[in-house]
């Protein structure tokens, strides 16, 4: 496996989000994925993939897991990765969006990983750079490496993701993981249950192509897979919800609530979890049901495969010209 | 031990009956009810011909408990029901605390089945102390027996906090219950807006203070699907739009007191403060659309408001005394005035006090079928009395209809088979 081998196989120069992507791009990137998830078993994890490539990690929004696994899957293919966080970078002095992207696209990188609090932020920025971009997380619009590492981390466990039934639980409404999911899972044939108060479910929901449910019981039933969100502060003591007890006590996974589902359904989290919110630590620690740790392991491989198959599209020689696309 | 009631007018609305009869009543349920029915009970009354009719629930009564037990407490609101044929009184929450807790609800829920002699269902605080701002958990309050959610006598100013009260009740199809008054629009107001309100020299409230917030609750329930229903609605311009709700499908539904279908604004005349209620008495152009409201059936539902309140709080200044009336013990009296002086079906008018809150608020009652609890009032509906508030079981005698020739007087009621009340 090496990068000339896959060169051009998957055809697109960033990876902005699932949508747009078909079942080959999907099944292509899993594929490779499962070659990086042996690799990182191994002592030696180290490729030169990425040598000589400079990697950007751009965060507008806090984030550990998704940083850290990005920077780690860019060292081990072998490229030099920085880390730019918003609390240090000139935006806070009142420089825009796109004047950052012009100044970084100025040094030269080969990939740029862009989280933005903001929807469409990280394709506007796509816009004005000439390296490849890959979404890390815009808004409440998509999160597509998420959606790719629990569609590997489900089809490494139960072999397939075609007719499975998956349940997304909790706060859809602000949740770019769901709104990802959601396409991943029903291009590849899965069946997705969205569960949530009224309050946490977006206008529209039902047209996404999901099951819409308020409750529990109802929506878990016949679910090989159930996937719970984060809920944020902010949404609690009255906004869209009440309190974290009525919340825990109607939509928390718990024993009792996971009997809904299949015998054996497994459970999944995008971290970071509140315990005792939306999941009880019974449950998202119990080795046999939960799928928690294994999507961290996931997501390293993943994102060296993204970071993999979009380099393959990189010019090899940039020739100096380093504007932007549509300049 | 079963009891016949024979030689009955059987009145339910739910059943379509109305009928000389024999109401049979066996381990408080009710055993067997029609025209072909023999007492064959080893105690049998003869109801010579007097009605008998599903206990009433009244779905807005305030009580002082806990908080204010000067005003009213369950125990003495239970006994003014009783005596007006009320089986069901639903308790709004504005007391002190506000009941907009599960371990409250559960509270009142206790306290009634110790003290009161009929049943006593609450509604919970929409929001947390009925302040408008944040809402309540509506999951564990019905799990603790909320039988649905309102600020009682404020309104939920704030449209954003309305619209998520609504989309989160849809989760559990829940009833949302609105005091339809803009508080921006009432500003100072105490009385209807009229030319009267500017002789007395008393601020008005505008029928549009009520307008405008059904108008805008109604968008909110177009866009979250959610059960609406008004508590008291007051003028005709409400009764129109609810109406056209209704016509365009829309899960909504109101009530109106008995009151504001006996009394309009010329009560208040003299300051007299016991006709200060919320929403205010309006225009007799007013009251003849609600009463032609309730008869086509655009109101679902007629409520006592009942408001205790104590001399102190009434013998003020007009525009300083507090609001509402008693009423529970006079509801029934207040309805039939509409079969007696304005022809209204005595069918539809008992529906709105029996079958139709009870489907409302998911409740088991309203209506007399075989095997349903035995709920039911005796009534000698043309029995002429005159109010005299004193004479009023409630702890508080702010009676508005004071005075007053009425006509249908409660003989007997019993709760359950059991009769906690006879004249």
């Amino acid at each position: 496996m090496t990068a000339s081998s896959t060169q051009g196989a998957f055809a697109h120069r960033d990876l902005l989000g699932i949508e747009g992507l078909s079942v080959s791009d999907i099944t292509y990137l899993l594929d490779l994925s499962d070659t990086y998830v042996d690799q990182n078993r191994q002592i030696d994890k180290k490729t030169s993939v990425l040598r000589g490539r400079t990697q950007i990690n751009l965060f507008f929004e806090s984030s550990t897991r998704t940083q850290s696994s990005f920077e780690l899957a860019g060292k081990r293919l072998g490229a030099d990765v920085m880390n730019m966080a918003v609390t240090t970078s000139a935006v806070n002095k009142g420089e825009t969006l796109l004047d950052t992207a012009v100044t970084l696209n100025a040094m030269n990188p080969d990939l740029l990983v862009v989280r933005h609090g903001d929807s469409g932020a990280v394709e506007l920025l796509s816009q004005k750079v000439s390296c490849a971009v890959l979404n890390a997380g815009d808004g409440a619009h998509e999160h597509p490496t998420q959606a790719l590492l629990d569609a590997l981390t489900i089809r490494r466990r139960l072999g397939r993701l075609q007719g499975l039934r998956v349940a997304i639980c909790g706060d859809i409404t602000h949740s770019r993981v769901a709104r990802s999911n959601i396409l991943l899972l029903n291009a590849m044939g899965a069946q997705v249950h969205l569960i949530g108060p009224q309050t946490l479910l977006p206008v529209g929901a039902q047209q996404l192509g999901a099951g819409v449910f308020n409750d529990m019981r109802a929506g878990l039933e016949g679910c090989d897979i159930v996937m719970m969100l984060r809920i944020q502060n902010e949404r609690m003591e009255g906004a869209l919800i009440p309190s974290v007890r009525e919340y825990y006590r109607l939509y928390g996974l718990d024993r009792e609530k996971l009997a809904y589902a299949k015998p054996d359904a497994l459970v999944m989290h995008p971290g970071p979890m509140n315990r005792g919110v939306e999941i009880d630590s019974a449950v998202a620690d119990d080795p046999e049901r939960s799928l928690i740790r294994d999507q961290v392991e996931m997501g390293v491989a993943v994102r060296m495969a993204v970071l993999e198959a979009l380099a393959a599209n990189l010019p090899n020689n940039l020739g100096g010209d380093n504007l932007g696309k549509d300049a | 031990m079963s009891l016949a009631f024979s030689n009955a007018r059987l009145l339910d609305p739910a059943n379509g009956l109305d009928e000389i009869g024999t109401l049979i009543v066996e381990k408080g349920k009710v055993a067997a009810i029609g025209k072909s029915v023999k007492a064959t009970a080893k105690k049998n009354i003869d109801c010579k011909g007097m009605a008998i009719l599903p206990g009433l629930i009244d779905m807005q009564v305030f009580t002082g408990e806990p908080g204010e037990e000067y005003r009213e407490t369950l125990e003495t609101a239970s006994r003014a029901a009783a005596a007006g044929g009320v089986t069901t009184m639903i308790t709004m929450p504005n007391t002190n605390p506000v009941i907009d807790d599960a371990a409250l609800v559960d509270f009142i829920s206790r306290r009634a089945r110790d003290t009161a002699i009929v049943r006593v269902h609450p509604m919970a605080a929409l929001t947390k102390g009925c302040a408008g701002k944040s809402m309540t958990e509506f999951g564990l309050l019905r799990e603790a027996g909320a039988v649905a959610f309102t600020d009682g006598d404020r309104a939920v100013m704030n449209a954003l906090t309305m619209r998520r009260a609504l989309s989160y009740a849809g989760t559990f199809d829940a009833l949302i219950v609105q005091h339809a008054m803009d508080q921006d629009l009432q500003s100072a107001g105490v009385m209807h807006e009229s030319e009267l309100a500017t002789r007395l020299g008393l601020a008005g409230i505008p029928v549009a203070a009520e307008t405008t917030m059904i108008d805008r609750d109604l968008r909110l329930v177009e866009l979250t699907g959610a059960r609406y229903h008004i508590a008291q609605i007051s003028s005709a311009e409400s009764v129109a739009a609810v109406r056209a709700a209704k016509q365009r499908g829309l899960p909504v539904s109101c009530g109106v007191s008995a009151t504001h279908l006996m009394l309009n604004q010329n009560d208040v005349e003299n300051y007299r403060t016991f006709a200060k209620l919320s929403p205010p008495l309006r225009c007799e152009d007013d009251r003849l659309a609600l009463i032609a409201g309730v008869a086509d059936g655009t109101i679902d539902v007629v409520v006592s408001g009942h408001n205790p309140q104590n001399e102190e709080a009434k013998r003020q200044p007009f525009a300083q005394a507090a609001y509402g009336s008693v009423g529970v013990e006079t509801l029934l009296a207040g309805l039939l005035s509409l079969h007696h002086a304005d022809g209204v079906a005595l069918e539809t008018l008992l529906a709105c006090v029996t079958a139709r809150p009870a489907q409302l608020l998911g409740l088991e009652g309203g209506a007399l079928s075989v095997g349903a609890r035995a709920d039911f009032a005796l009534a000698d509906l043309d029995a002429p009395w005159v109010v005299d508030a004193d004479a009023l079981r409630s702890k508080s005698q702010n009676a508005a209809i004071d005075k007053r020739k009425v006509q249908g007087q409660v003989l007997a009621c019993y709760v359950g088979g059991k009769a906690v009340f006879e004249l």
